[in-house]
């Protein structure tokens, strides 16, 4: 067989030890609960509130949003995480070490955040419609189009936190960094209320980013058409989304490769060591 | 003359290496037949991690030629990668993986470069076995020991059944037990596996106990190579002479004993009695060269580990 092929299928191995690890181990699970439930926390508070001029459940808006959401923060925060976080240990050193072995390393982050980002979105789902009654869910096309944005969408943020997360030092305080950047940039896509309540000038740079247009391709997809009247222009706008999400994707699918091949030829022992050194002191 | 036949694993010729202003290797010139342990001894600072993480394609060097298993390394492609085993210090990774899982794992990337001499990669429950880690096989890495952890490590570098091992400091913090275990299984690999096995360290103990050669780097120079006992002979070490005359000790440090030993007698005679001649040891002669170098070594030291992390 052929080797690419092989570190593809090892790839996909490791994703899923990884997944499965993460699903055993407590601290780990904790941390994969701890989002979807505080989300579905703030939709059972807000389940009485009203928004837009139809008057529409604001816990119905709600829901959908913190899904696209989460397709954005698992693969922004959750990719560059992972990929810091191996850095500073030497996980991506040893997969530098081996044959085809960043290949298989790079599959097994996209099985990974992929499907701990499937999880959460089951989490939220399954209990936010609980919660929620206006939710589409009994039609296929709802379906078909979850499917579409969160696929594009995956393929538009999982390269960019690729980016992210070679690009910053690997320290904490870059994280965290990034995490309130990501932060401000949530504030203004829509996700808590909706953008059209916000000042021009902010709504555009609201639609720059793919936060609002995953918020918005996910409210498309569950929500019933009146919910429209809420929206920029009170259209769906699937073209507009397609266009975003597909540009930022292409963008990241050509920008990726190259960090992340600066970042691994850059990653020896002794870079680590010298991370580790320095956390350690940082430590003691 | 240069060798070109397969035998040759490792062949470094005029290898310099430049942080900025700074010279961390100054026309390095090695070349290693297949089989045994070769140690690169030199004190902190003397280059020897930079030249292995050039060795291991880890690293670019600034000019000079390098094939190390007949490929140049700034080139070697996955193939080449499969036949090089590289032994990381482990920290925190993989800590949720079970032993035997991980090396079942990272061994399944080698199993499209057997060929008719080398099955790829190692069995694992033979793995377990050769490097000690069989009754451990089920634990997570995270509740290992340290000693356990760097026996991983080992079985990690091998499981591809490499033809060239490269152990980058493998002791570097160990107690004396730790480090004792350490060399046992390393002397062990040597001899069963007949891997090329290239090690750095800045112990001289370590190097003679491991290595059948030694090469010791300073300041970036190989200023000396050959068994434990050429070393020893070949480097210009002060030969310590002791002896009594006229009921009085006298002692001298002699790069000639030998010279100097007959002018005494010619000159002094039966007057000579208790007549002690030390030969140079190699450590002695290891740590006034190591001693010689510190003072030069502190400033270039700072500035090549600034140009590491940079």
């Amino acid at each position: 067989m052929n080797p690419t092929i092989g570190a593809v299928r090892a790839g996909l191995a490791r994703g899923l030890i990884e997944l499965r690890h993460s699903f055993t181990s407590f601290s780990e699970l904790s941390g994969h609960l701890f989002w979807p439930l505080l989300m579905v926390v703030v939709l059972f508070f807000v389940q009485n509130s009203a928004v837009g001029p139809s008057g529409f459940s604001l816990s119905a808006f709600f829901l959908p949003s913190m899904l696209g959401m989460s397709v954005a923060f698992n693969g922004l925060l959750g990719m560059s995480g992972l990929l810091s976080a191996d850095r500073r240990d030497g996980t991506l050193l040893r997969a530098k070490a081996i044959p085809n072995g960043m290949l298989g390393y790079l599959v097994s982050k996209i099985i990974y955040v992929g499907g701990g980002l499937i999880a959460d979105l089951a989490i939220v789902l399954i209990t936010g419609s609980m919660l929620v009654d206006s939710l589409t869910l009994g039609r296929l096309g709802s379906w078909l189009a979850l499917a579409w944005i969160l696929a594009l969408g995956m393929v538009a943020v999982l390269p960019l936190g690729a980016i992210l997360g070679s690009l910053n030092s690997g320290s904490g305080g870059s994280q965290g960094t990034t995490m309130l950047t990501i932060m401000g940039l949530v504030a203004v896509s829509g996700i808590f209320y909706p953008i059209t309540a916000m000042p021009q000038w902010l709504q555009w740079i609201g639609q720059s980013f793919p936060i609002y247009w995953l918020g918005l391709g996910m409210r498309s997809a569950l929500l019933p058409d009146s919910a429209v009247s809420a929206e920029i222009g009170a259209s769906w706008r699937h073209l507009e989304t397609a266009a975003v999400l597909g540009a930022w994707a292409t963008f990241g699918l050509i920008i990726a490769p190259i960090v992340l091949r600066r970042m691994a030829r850059r990653e020896s022992g002794s870079s680590v060591a010298a991370r580790r050194e320095k956390a350690l002191r940082q430590l003691g | 003359m240069r060798t070109t036949d397969e035998d040759v694993v490792l062949d470094v010729d005029d290898l310099r290496m430049r942080y900025g202003k700074t010279d961390v290797l100054h026309g390095v010139t090695l070349r290693a037949r297949r089989g045994g342990v070769l140690a690169l001894l030199g004190p902190n600072g003397a280059g020897k991690s930079t030249m292995i993480e050039i060795l291991e394609g880890f690293r670019m060097r600034s000019a000079g030629r390098v094939r190390v298993l007949g490929v140049d390394p700034a080139r070697g492609d996955e193939r080449w990668r499969a036949r090089v085993g590289i032994v990381l210090q482990s920290w925190r990774d993989h800590g949720n993986w079970r032993v035997r899982e991980l090396l079942g794992h990272l061994g399944s990337y080698y199993a499209y470069y057997s060929t008719d001499e080398i099955q790829r990669p190692w069995d694992v429950d033979e793995l377990l076995a050769v490097v000690g880690l069989t009754e451990h096989a089920k634990k997570r890495i995270k509740t290992l020991s340290g000693g356990q952890r760097r026996r991983l490590d080992v079985a990690i570098g091998i499981v591809g059944r490499p033809e060239l091992l490269f152990l980058d400091e493998p002791t570097a913090g160990f107690d004396p037990r730790a480090r004792h275990e350490f060399h046992e299984l390393v002397r062990g690999l040597a001899d069963t596996l007949g891997t090329t096995i290239l090690l750095t360290t800045h112990d001289l103990d370590e190097a003679q106990k491991l290595a059948a050669r030694i090469v010791i780097l300073s300041s970036g120079r190989i200023i000396a190579d050959g068994s434990a006992d050429e070393l020893a002979r070949r480097i210009a070490g002060q030969d310590d002479v002791r002896w009594t005359r006229d009921g009085q000790r006298y002692a001298r440090s002699t790069t000639e004993s030998t010279t100097f030993v007959r002018d005494l007698f010619h000159r002094h005679g039966e007057e000579i009695s208790e007549l002690e001649v030390h030969r140079a040891s190699l450590e002695k002669t290891y740590l006034s060269l190591v001693r010689q170098d510190e003072s030069a070594q502190e400033l270039t030291a700072t500035h090549a580990s600034e140009g590491v992390v940079r």
